[in-house]
């Protein structure tokens, strides 16, 4: 969706991931850029480099907190201290919205480090809900949840993986931060088309979109953000837009990272699939897959 | 499904083929996991249980590379699985994972012998890189402050990022050295020179045992390491672990100067290594 309330009602277009590898080249060359996306983690430190560069950053540019340990669907509460810090970080960056991603990650305080799967359950949407209305009342900040790509799938499944995010963004009331590439590298996994997908989520839900490249092996596929997008991702992603109306996108690249201007390149062609939802009502989009 | 990612790897990076019981692994996979037409549940599982060891083991390895250097690839990889397997992380980012890896090796020396306390200084070396980089800064105590205030009333603190170390090596050069080196091996493809090329596969001399009182700290937000006397040590030291000025000058020990104190506060403030304690 363009500005709705999952995204603090703004109208946000293409982004970039803020990466170390760029920083000298952003801090002298200050290329126009339409927002960053940080990872909240990276800056939950006491001083130092990384915050001296978000400060300089956040002088010039729009920023929107991406998170990755938040892991709505582990099962214990999050940490009272963690959100005080990350809260602070909200404050330090007024993020008008926040993302991190519907998935677990953590047993009693011990941590992967890995965004996994959950079950699709709707005892785990409710418990998952929860803990999102929790952090989204303690933040004060509208969130977006952010499905995940996945390479195994579990018996206890109840639902498909697009009836569990709505299961769960409903019942939090939160908004969606829906990844192309996931879904693309997901469906593939899994054997389920893509479109089925993006037709059955709440469209007026999403407050941002995540494109990204993914690699290829001989039995699966990988999400490993070391590589431009690939057409199939870019056809979902015209689609997605289609469905959603433009809005907010971020290209990923998190390995094997180019120069800044080849992966601002990469990210700007996202303007050419989205011609077809430029003027046209989300509602009225063609249902095409 | 967590228990089985934290168990480590069997020969040739595959997940064990038995759980903790002794039954099959396929077995107990295939209880949580469902297969597709191409993965099995075990290989499935597998997928997430080799990418939890590759990205610790990456971390662990980017944390430690003077550690590395000194124990070699093989016992140092062995060191990392051991670690990793013993203390897995507790903490929401990676910046953490090597908090414990000192408490570690003196745990266990068995992965380290017989430089045990040449691992140990390496590790800790490291280790305060890390917190030295992003550790809060307060404001800093100026040259005037020092003046304004009588110093018995002066409620001292060093700089949270400003990590002390009393060490039996000097293992800032070599890590130093080591750092360098490792450079010079990630550009040996274009290394126009043989002295490159021979610099990138040199062979660093391991440090003596030598007594070394090292700060490693930031100016401008990069990292610097400084060589320290030892009694400007033991005073800075006493005024981290919260004694007034006139304790901490003390500890200092009855050879110190009153030019020297004059000195190190000098240059201590214009680092800004001194603020305030809450
Ligand atoms: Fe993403």
């Amino acid at each position: 969706m363009p500005a709705n309330p999952f995204n603090g009602h703004t109208d946000y277009g293409i982004g970039l991931g803020l990466r170390v590898p760029h920083y000298s080249h952003i801090l002298a060359k200050k290329p126009v850029v339409d927002w960053f996306e940080i990872i909240s983690e990276n800056f939950m430190c006491g001083g130092g480099r990384p915050l001296e560069v978000l400060d300089l950053i956040l002088e010039q540019y729009r920023v929107v907190q991406h998170g990755v340990s938040m892991y709505f669907g582990s099962a214990e509460k999050p940490d009272r201290e963690h959100l005080r810090r990350l809260k602070a970080l909200v404050r330090r960056t007024n993020t008008p919205w926040l993302s991190d991603h519907l998935c677990w990650g953590s047993v009693d305080g011990t941590y992967t480090h890995d965004l996994l799967p959950m079950p699709y359950t709707f005892e785990a949407a409710k418990r998952t809900a929860a803990k999102i209305r929790m952090v989204r009342d303690f933040l004060e900040v509208p969130i977006c949840v952010e499905n995940v790509s996945s390479y195994a799938e579990f018996h206890a499944s109840e639902m498909t993986e697009w009836e569990f995010l709505g299961e769960v963004v409903e019942l939090a009331d939160c908004g969606i931060l829906l990844d192309v590439n996931n879904i693309y590298v997901s469906s593939k996994n899994h054997g389920f088309n893509p479109y089925d997908y993006l037709n059955g989520v709440p469209h007026h839900r999403v407050g941002q979109m995540h494109i990204a490249g993914h690699t290829k092996f001989e039995k699966y596929l990988l999400d490993t953000h070391d590589h431009p997008v690939l057409d199939p991702v870019w056809k979902l992603y015209a689609h997605a837009t289609r469905l959603c109306g433009v809005t907010a996108t971020l290209l990923e690249w998190d390995d094997r990272i180019p120069s800044f201007a080849e992966v601002h390149d990469e990210a700007l062609k996202a303007n050419e699939f989205i011609g077809g939802a430029r003027g046209a009502a989300p509602a009225e989009a063609a249902r095409v897959g | 499904m967590h228990a089985s990612l934290l168990r480590p790897l069997a020969a040739g990076d595959r997940m064990q083929r038995k759980w903790t019981d002794g039954r099959p692994m396929a077995e107990v996979a295939a209880e949580i996991i469902k297969p597709n037409d191409r993965l099995t549940a075990f290989d499935r599982l597998e997928i997430y249980n080799r990418m939890y060891w590759f990205r610790l083991v990456d971390c662990f390895h980017d944390d430690n590379p003077g550690l590395r250097a000194m124990l070699g690839a093989r016992k140092f990889d062995r060191l990392a699985l051991a670690y990793l397997a013993k203390r897995p992380s507790r903490s929401f980012t990676l910046r953490n994972l090597c908090s414990g890896l000192e408490a570690f090796l003196r745990a266990e020396p068995a992965w380290t012998a017989p430089r045990t306390a040449l691992a140990i200084d390496i590790a800790r070396f490291e280790w305060a890189q890390t917190v030295a980089f992003d550790e809060e800064a307060f404001a800093p105590v100026t040259a005037a402050d020092l003046g304004a205030s009588p110093p018995s009333r002066l409620r001292l603190a060093v700089q949270p990022y400003v990590q002390l170390l009393a060490l039996n090596h000097p293992v800032d050069a070599y890590v130093i050295a080591v750092k360098k080196r490792d450079t010079l091996r990630a550009e040996a493809s274009n290394a126009t020179t043989a002295a490159r090329r021979r610099a990138a596969v040199r062979r660093i001399r391991l440090p003596r045992r030598s007594k070394t009182w090292i700060a490693v700290h930031r100016v401008e937000n990069q990292l610097y390491y400084k060589r320290l006397e030892s009694s400007a040590f033991r005073i800075l030291e006493a005024l981290r672990a919260g004694a007034r000025l006139s304790r901490a000058l003390a500890r200092g020990g009855a050879g110190v100067t009153t030019g020297q104190v004059r000195d190190w506060f000098a240059l201590w403030t214009e680092l800004g290594w001194l603020c305030r304690r809450k």
